[in-house]
């Protein structure tokens, strides 16, 4: 797929502004085969890889228990929510696409380090209450993120985002459970529980982006009707909605300044350490390398095989193998 | 539809299983299900054969799951995903079976009493007590090797389970039902990249072939008939193994003759020694890694 408008005179690509404007005014959908300008198409085409990228990255750190589960019941919600994922991937690269991008040149493209996925998953999982943590905070806040996305005004990745969002909350009700059961087991495992959200509190609120006053995109973003809330909104919608959950579950958040502020019904919190933000999403965080380095192995390692199926199906074409 | 405004909010209340997209149904293997040995039937018998049939499952699933995060293609994470899921299904399945007719060895004083019989099973019996064979056990090698090895396994699990449908044990039969559709997509699945990595590049070729000769010496034990599954194939409730010995044969020969691969001789029946409780040492690193977290934190419920 192409973008069909660099030939266009100049007037004509005017009145297809007009329309495009007058389609997200409107609130209605942008389809692939619509005019769109190359901006908008670009910053789609940069969001939608960060965040396919982000669920195949993010298969890693859950991955990484997927062999000591410690029952069978945990080892298969575990193993569906890892294959889920990478579904998610799936749905997302082919979103993608629609907008004239290629999914192994994106995947390169992540290698390589040119485009990002979500820093939190450059943070190691030390137990298995991460596990629950995961799907509890950090699933949580990628719902959060998400569900205003099922608005987006671009077709395909609002689609796609309909339906991940029912699986991702369903994954997040499956982290949450596991942490009920966990404290509701021995002191060890409670005291799992407490370090687990101890480690992830912080990333998990970095999730939603730096603070809006560094958020140089936002605004044309949610002019477009690609974002549809700023970070800090969303950030504080998390944060107001995990408290009450913390204390059913009954663990603590890791922030001494926590605190119900009643004139606006928020919750206050502390500074975020947005040094700590930057260096991991620079690439110095504790498991970028690694998570990287599996991806890559992926694809070297695994070459010869696509090169097979390629020469397979050229070989049999229209034979129905 | 999802909800923006409640989705994460309502999870302290929700427990309505409706709105969750896949159902919660991860529970109790075997809930509901009338567990009565039928007449004439030797339970420790019984439970030996599921945990023969349930070892299977969940040592293949386990390497299986080795692959994810490492696969070719994200469809290929999906697949074998889907296939070690299937797998662990049975598993639980045949492993609470085994548990229900009371075969638990010595997994029951290990494992605390909150701990259900699959995971008793699973989680604390050693090596010696698994009753796998070593087609399942070996380390999986390269995507040839895994899914030659993924072929031959489908295809013999297959045979079994498809006469399993008869079995005079109601639960067993079940099982089966369930479990050869299943196999049938895994065979197919594994079927399909034999094919495309045999007649592929020359690269896929001598990597299938090499699968091929590593798998073929693993086909030696699988036939050979144990005791309990001597008594029970005679009381209309077990396969003996070697009655699908030519079924299986025919399909792997026909597999590989259509994916250009030479078919090696097959090897000559041995005693079942998996089967008996003996295994090399890569089952014992396998359940190393599957069982450490469960056995460090015995008295904890998941």
């Amino acid at each position: 797929m192409s973008a069909p408008t660099l030939e266009r005179p100049a007037s004509d690509e005017t009145a297809l502004q007009r329309q495009f404007d007058a389609t997200i005014a409107a609130d209605h959908r942008i389809e692939p085969r619509d005019w769109m300008p190359e901006g908008y198409r670009k910053t789609l085409i940069r969001q939608v890889a960060q965040h396919a990228h982000s669920e195949i990255i993010g298969m890693q750190p859950e991955g990484d228990w997927l062999l000591a589960a410690p029952s069978l019941r945990r080892k298969s919600v575990l193993l569906a929510k890892v294959q889920d994922e990478a579904g998610h991937g799936l749905y997302l690269y082919s979103a993608a696409e629609t907008l004239g991008a290629d999914r192994a040149d994106l995947t390169d493209k992540l290698i390589e380090g040119k485009q990002k996925y979500s820093s939190i998953f450059n943070y190691p999982t030390l137990s298995y209450a991460d596990v629950g943590v995961i799907g509890w905070l950090v699933d949580g806040a990628a719902i959060c993120n998400q569900v205003p996305l099922c608005r987006s005004s671009y077709g395909p990745y609002a689609r796609a985002m309909i339906r991940i969002c029912k699986e991702e909350s369903f994954h997040q009700r499956q982290g949450y459970e596991l942490l009920m059961t966990m404290m509701r087991g021995t002191a060890e495992q409670r005291a799992m529980v407490q370090d687990a959200v101890d480690r992830w509190w912080w990333p998990t609120l970095m999730m939603f982006g730096p603070p809006d006053e560094h958020s140089p995109n936002t605004a044309q973003s949610m002019a477009w009707g690609i974002k549809r809330h700023t970070n800090d909104e969303l950030r504080q919608k998390f944060v107001d909605m995990s408290v009450p959950q913390a204390e059913v579950l009954g663990v603590t958040f890791p922030d001494p300044e926590l605190e119900f502020d009643p004139g606006t019904g928020h919750y206050r919190f502390g500074k975020l350490d947005w040094e700590e933000f930057k260096r991991v999403v620079g690439g110095q965080g504790p498991m970028n390398a690694t998570r990287l380095a599996r991806r890559r192995a992926a694809r070297d390692d695994n070459t010869w095989v696509t090169e097979a199926a390629t020469a397979y199906a050229a070989k049999h074409e229209g034979a129905g193998a | 539809m999802v909800h923006e405004e409640t989705v994460y909010e309502a999870l302290v209340n929700a427990h309505d299983e409706g709105h969750w997209a896949f159902g919660t149904g991860f529970d109790e293997p075997l809930a509901g299900v009338d567990t009565t040995v039928p007449d004439g039937i030797d339970p420790a018998d019984l439970g030996a054969y599921c945990l023969m049939l349930g070892d299977d499952a969940l040592v293949l699933a386990q390497r299986l799951t080795q692959w994810i995060t490492n696969a070719p293609e994200l469809e290929e994470e999906v697949a074998i995903g889907n296939i070690g899921l299937d797998l662990l299904g049975q598993a639980r399945l045949l492993l609470a079976r085994g548990g229900s007719v009371g075969v638990l060895g010595r997994s029951r004083q290990l494992a605390t009493d909150t701990i259900p019989d699959e995971d008793a099973l699973a989680y604390f019996r050693d090596a010696d007590e698994f009753r796998s064979t070593a087609l399942v056990e070996v380390e999986n090698g390269d995507f040839a090797r895994t899914l030659v090895r993924l072929l031959v396994a489908a295809s013999v699990r297959l045979a079994v389970l498809a006469r399993l449908r008869d079995s005079r044990d109601p639960v067993l039969a079940a099982i089966a039902t369930k479990g050869v559709k299943e196999l049938t997509y895994h065979r197919d699945h594994a079927a399909r990249w034999v094919l495309r990595l045999g007649d592929g590049t020359a690269e896929s070729h001598r990597r299938a072939q090499d699968g091929v000769e590593a798998v073929w010496p693993l086909l030696a034990d699988l036939f050979t008939a144990t005791d309990v599954e001597t008594r029970l194939a005679a009381a209309g409730v077990a396969v003996d193994p070697a009655d699908v010995r030519d079924e299986v044969r025919a399909v792997l020969t026909q597999v590989l003759e259509r994916a250009t691969l030479a078919v090696p001789d097959w090897p000559a029946d041995a005693p079942p020694r998996g089967r008996l409780g003996e295994h090399g040492p890569e089952l014992t690193e396998l359940l190393d890694t599957l069982q450490g977290l469960a056995r460090q934190h015995p008295a904890a419920t998941w």
